[in-house]
This record gives structure tokens, C-alpha cells and sequence, in this order.
């Protein structure tokens, strides 16, 4: 098997806070293999984006510790100076953020925006930059290029303010992208926008995507493989398929229940959504046993006393709970 | 459903917003957020109206609580008209139509503790008889939406999300009021709380009988709640149905791009999706005709002159389309059927 592009080993990022520390991130590993969309799913609070941050190294240190390794192309990004991260940074790794409104700078114009990374990273002249920065807008569909490259963020819509940060991502041809919530401040018909965009872009560019959202719908659309977190640690992780079709962690299934799908009315699904009782933990306890046993219907003793590990359930399934059903691993 | 009382009646109703411009503030154009809008709730009903931001669904919404004067139109309420009335009449007939905000840390006062901010409204409409009633009140809104009764004395601060949504609803219920508007009342929350909250709403629903006007973009959720829905688009509302109609056959094709936009939490689902092009055109200058004209796939030369008006079909599925005065077997709507759920 090759080396996969990014691997993340234990990761772990805390907060020291006036009361305590924030176990944010709690010994978290996953990888993505070059070309590959990877989401990581889960609610406010669960460390999905923290964790999206460690690995650009975007975490103010202090009061944020990061621990663990991140592996990109073989090097250990924790371990590289500051310098040689900003080499990194919007070059082989990018990033889109959610709110494409308050995460481009509202006193620059669109194309010194996004030949900004050009210049910086490929040593582009001004007007090159400018050349390139229109075939970009070109390239993630925004009509007349070449005169929205001078108009100011607030010129622009939101659908079209993220196409903005998807051609700056893209700029510098990454190999990894970071999509933190991507259309979550979308609307519907512009998220589908947005999302075929990012498979088209995929196609063509070939870079890998951690896709960073809380929206199992999104997940569904686009993802191939899936990590769900809950609490700072990973408790599931399989292709996106064998996730939706048989969830093994009762948090994935609690989550998958209660969302309604659309449709209901025609199936006759109309029941009631299947709640999952009570609150996320707070993470500034160490939390003894399952990080999900409060909220368990089906937690025992032994899920209140010890963690269970990341266990393998199925070929390439992976769920830490003491209770899922292990199928025979066939070859 | 069809034979309960109509609570909330609402007839070409208009909003639009000034812009001011100029030394003097002088109206250089107007919004046109909601552009004759018309719907009635019955009661133990919920209505949903839809759309994406900028079609003026929270406009109806603020409209009908008569949070600021309208443009025209008429709102009837329990049978009185408000839209022209005073202030000081329509104080006391607040109570009856009360409304839930979308996010729970800013529609809780901080200073103010849960007793109080659930007593207010009783306090303000004289519901209590005595000291001891108005506590008794308080405590049973808060067991109405299983909430301890030792939260009245804590602070919004030390509620989640989700609890905090909950005594906004048991502040709205506190009222006794006869509609609740929800305004993205649900969309800020977690999934997992989330489906709390939905099961609560559908719960006292059932329970006391309330009307419902369910302001919401997520369709997926909408279809889980109401009975009927309204599509808005541009201040208008293209299409009201019941939701296994609307759902199954949109009968417009603003609907159906928008149901098939959706993405559905299952990766073996294979769909014809309608990406639409484009963003939806300013409110300020509406196109001419039919206002979805500039993004309708199958726009016709008619569309750009010449504005739809809601009209039903055979079951009272109402929608604003030209497409339906063509022959059936030419109307493109007929042939795509329920788009977005052809995997079940």
C-alpha cells in the first residue's frame, strides 16, 4: 500500500482556559490518501473544525497545545517551523472556509485576492497573478471574469463570494483541500451549485478534500469515506456507503435517525425523529468510559468505566463501542 | 382539518421597504420583500412557507405579528382584521399569535431570569389571577416543554441551545395563544437537538391544538412537520399544496429545482438534480412576468411578460406556471415527476 498524503497519528489538542483544560481534540487519528474526499462529521463542540485547524497549524499556541503527528507527504507538519509552514499554507495545503463573507478582506479586490498566493508561493509579477487570477474565476464558473476580478467582496453574492475562496484555494494547484462547512451559510439551489462545482473541480484538479460539515445530506453527496466524531474523538469511521447502510457506533445511528428525509410524506416515514437524549459532555472533565455512554439508551456498566478502543467491525469499518457487532472480517 | 376555524387570514398581502437616499432621505426605490401574498391557517394546522433567503418568508412573519406597519393588505386574526388596527387595541390580541425566534442566545434577555421571561407575558395580559397562579403558570409552561421546574430560577446562561429554545416555546405558550409563528425556529440547532425540539413542536401541536406558521429553508424538516406548505420566491408565493402533493408533484418549476437541490443522507440515492443558474435577482428591481423567469429551465417567451397567478388544479394544488395552460403532454412538469425521491 502507498503512503497515504495525509495521515493524522493521535492527534491531540487541548485549551488551557481559567477553568480548566479543553480537551477539544482528544487523541484523534485518521488518513487520506492522495485524490480523496474524506468527511469528517459531527456536531457543534465534537472538534471537527479544531481538528481541520491543527493540521494547517492554525491554532493559536497558547492557550491551544497541539500533540500527535500530522503526516503530509511524509513530514511531520508539528514539527516544522514556522516559515516552512507558510510554505505549506494556501500552497500544497488550502482551505475554504464557511463564511466566505467575513473570510475575504472586504478592502481588497477579488483578484488581488486570489494573486495574492501566486505571488507569494509561484513568485508571479502583478499582472500575471491577475491573468491567472481571471482564468481561475473562469474555472469555477463566475460569469465575466475579467471584470469581476476588480470588484470588492461586498460587490459580489454569497453564492459567488465562495467561489471566490474556492479559486483561491485552488490557485496554487493543492494537493490537499480543507473545506470547513463549505455551504453551510448557503442557500439550497446555491449549495447544489457549490457542491458540483467541488466534484467537477475534484475531477479535474484531482485534489484530495477533508470535508469538514455537520450535514449527513452533504456527507451522502459527496463524500467516499467517512470519520464521526463525538467529543474529541473519532467513534466511527468507514466508506460512506457501508456507514449510511450499517452504522455500527449507536451515535452514527442516533444521528442518522434524526435527521427526516425528504420524501417522508410519500414513504409514509412520518413517524417521530429518533432523539438522542440529553447534552454533549463537556470536555473539560476527563471523561471516564465511552465519551458517549450519558447519552447511550444502551450503556452499561462496563460503557461508564472503561473507553472503548477503535475497534475494526467490518473490512475498513472501524467504531469504538464495546456493544457493535464485529462481522467476520473476510479477507 | 378542513372544517376547523380559520385563526389566521391573510389577503394580498404587501410589505415594501423604502430605501432613502440622497441629503434629504428621500425614497429613491423600494424592496419589494412581500408583493401581495395570501394564505389562511386553521387551527391544529401548520402551514410552512419556504424559500431561500431573500424571498421575504420572515417578512410575512414579522407582517402578521404586525412588528412594523404594512404596505397593504389585509391580516385577520380570530376573525378581527389588524392590519389597520391601533397599537393600543392590538395589544391586548398579541397574546392570541405569538412567535419563536430562530437563535436562542439572543432572544433570551440576559438579565432576566426564566421565571420572569416566561411570567412576562402572563404578567402583560393579566392572565394570572394571583401571586401563587402566576407560579403555578410558569411551572406548567415549563413542564410543558420538559423543562425542570427548578430552571425558573437560573439564568439563560446556563442553558444549551436546545433548553434555551425550549423556554422560548414555553414563553410563547405562556400566552395561551391561539397561532405560534416559528421563525427558523429550529435552524440554529444540532441535528440531535434538533429532532428534540421538532418532536416537542409536534407535540404540543397535537396537544393544545395550535396553528402553526412554520418559517423555515429546510425542506426536509418542513415536510417532517407541516401539513401544508407555500413556496415563496421573490416575495410571491408560487405554489401552496398539501405537503404529499407538493412533495410528490411540484407543480412548479421553482419547486422542483429546489426539492431536487436538497442532498439527501443516502449515498446510494441517485437523482436527476436541476442545478439552477445563477443567483436569485434583486428584490429592488423584480424581473418583468414571471419573476422566476431569469433561472426557469423551461422558460417560454409568455414568462417574460406576463405574470402567473396562482391557480388550482383539479385537487386545489396551487401554483403560479404558465406551463400549465400547454397541453399536458407538453408541460414538462408532468413528465418529471417527483424528482427528488426516485431512489425509495
Amino acid at each position: 500500500m502507498t503512503e497515504p498524503l495525509l495521515s493524522v497519528e493521535n492527534l491531540q489538542t487541548h485549551f488551557r482556559t481559567p477553568d480548566g483544560v479543553n480537551r477539544a481534540v482528544d487523541g484523534v487519528s485518521f488518513h487520506v490518501n492522495a485524490g480523496e474526499t474524506v468527511a469528517i462529521v459531527g456536531e457543534s463542540g465534537c472538534g471537527k473544525s479544531v481538528t481541520s485547524m491543527s493540521i494547517l497549524r492554525l491554532i493559536p499556541e497558547p492557550p491551544g497545545k497541539i500533540a500527535g503527528a500530522i503526516k503530509f507527504e511524509g513530514r511531520d507538519l508539528l514539527k516544522l517551523s514556522d516559515k516552512e509552514m507558510r510554505k505549506i499554507r494556501g500552497n500544497s495545503i488550502s482551505m475554504i472556509f464557511q463564511e466566505p463573507m467575513t473570510s475575504l478582506n472586504p478592502v481588497l479586490t477579488v483578484g488581488r485576492q486570489i494573486g495574492e498566493t501566486l505571488r507569494l508561493h509561484q513568485g508571479m509579477s502583478a499582472a500575471d497573478a491577475e491573468k491567472k487570477a481571471i482564468e481561475m474565476l473562469e474555472l469555477v464558473g463566475i460569469p465575466e471574469p475579467a471584470r469581476r476580478v476588480r470588484e470588492y467582496p461586498h460587490q459580489l453574492s454569497g453564492g459567488m463570494r465562495q467561489r471566490v475562496m474556492i479559486a483561491i484555494a485552488l490557485a496554487c494547484n493543492p494537493k490537499l483541500l480543507i473545506a470547513d462547512e463549505p455551504t453551510t451559510a448557503l442557500d439550497v439551489t446555491i449549495q447544489a451549485q457549490i457542491l458540483d462545482l467541488m466534484r467537477d473541480l475534484k475531477r479535474r484538479v484531482g485534489a484530495a478534500i477533508v470535508l469538514i460539515t455537520h450535514d449527513l445530506g452533504v456527507v451522502a453527496e459527496v463524500a467516499e469515506r467517512v470519520v464521526v466524531m463525538y467529543a474529541g474523538r473519532k467513534v466511527e469511521e468507514a466508506p460512506v456507503r457501508e456507514l449510511f447502510a450499517s452504522p455500527r457506533h449507536p451515535y452514527t445511528r442516533g444521528l442518522l435517525g434524526s435527521v427526516p428525509k425528504l420524501g417522508s410524506s410519500l414513504t409514509g416515514h412520518t413517524e417521530r425523529l429518533a432523539e438522542i437524549p440529553g447534552l454533549v459532555p463537556s470536555l473539560k472533565n476527563k471523561i471516564q468510559g465511552c465519551v458517549f455512554a450519558g447519552r447511550c439508551s444502551e450503556a452499561t456498566d462496563l460503557c461508564r468505566a472503561v473507553a472503548p478502543a477503535l475497534e475494526m467491525k467490518g473490512a475498513n469499518h472501524m467504531a469504538a463501542c464495546h456493544y457493535s457487532v464485529k462481522e467476520s472480517v473476510a479477507a | 382539518m378542513s372544517s376547523a376555524p380559520v385563526v389566521l387570514e391573510v389577503s394580498d398581502l404587501k410589505k415594501h421597504f423604502p430605501i432613502r437616499g440622497g441629503l434629504l432621505g428621500t425614497p429613491v426605490g423600494h424592496v419589494y420583500a412581500v408583493d401581495g401574498v395570501s394564505f389562511s391557517i386553521r387551527r391544529g394546522e401548520t402551514l410552512s412557507l419556504v424559500g431561500e433567503s431573500g424571498c421575504g418568508k420572515s417578512t410575512v412573519g414579522k407582517s402578521v405579528l404586525r412588528l412594523f406597519p404594512l404596505t397593504s393588505g389585509q391580516v385577520v386574526l380570530d376573525g378581527k382584521r389588524i392590519d389597520d388596527m391601533p397599537a393600543s387595541s392590538l395589544r391586548m390580541l398579541r397574546r392570541k399569535i405569538q412567535v419563536v425566534f430562530q437563535d436562542p442566545f439572543s432572544s433570551l434577555n440576559p438579565r432576566m431570569r426564566v421565571r420572569d421571561v416566561i411570567a412576562e407575558p402572563i404578567i402583560n395580559f393579566g392572565l394570572a389571577k394571583d401571586r401563587a397562579d402566576l407560579d403555578r403558570r410558569v411551572a406548567h409552561a415549563l413542564d410543558t416543554v420538559r423543562l425542570p421546574t427548578d430552571a425558573a430560577g437560573r439564568w439563560p446562561h446556563e442553558f444549551s441551545g436546545g433548553q434555551r429554545q425550549r423556554i422560548g416555546i414555553a414563553r410563547a405558550l405562556a400566552a395561551e395563544p391561539d397561532i405560534i409563528v416559528c421563525d427558523e425556529a429550529v435552524s440554529a440547532l444540532d441535528v440531535s437537538v434538533k429532532a428534540q425540539i421538532v418532536n416537542l413542536m409536534q407535540d404540543l401541536q397535537k396537544e393544545l391544538g395550535l396553528a402553526m406558521l412554520f418559517i423555515s429553508h429546510d425542506l426536509a424538516i418542513v415536510e417532517h412537520m407541516t401539513h401544508r406548505v407555500a413556496v415563496m420566491y421573490l416575495g410571491k408565493i408560487v405554489e401552496v399544496a398539501d405537503k404529499r402533493s407538493l412533495f410528490g408533484a411540484p407543480r412548479h418549476p421553482y419547486t422542483e429545482a429546489l426539492l431536487s437541490a436538497v442532498p439527501v443522507p443516502d449515498p446510494t440515492a441517485k437523482r436527476d438534480r436541476i442545478v439552477l443558474q445563477g443567483d436569485v435577482p434583486s428584490p429592488i428591481r423584480p424581473p418583468s412576468g414571471c419573476r422566476f423567469h431569469t433561472r426557469c429551465p423551461y422558460v417560454m417567451d409568455r414568462c417574460r411578460k406576463e405574470e402567473p397567478v396562482l391557480t388550482p388544479d383539479a385537487t386545489g394544488h396551487l401554483a403560479a406556471c404558465h406551463l400549465h395552460d400547454l397541453p399536458a403532454s407538453q408541460n414538462p412538469l408532468n413528465k418529471a415527476g417527483p424528482t427528488a425521491f426516485r431512489a425509495a
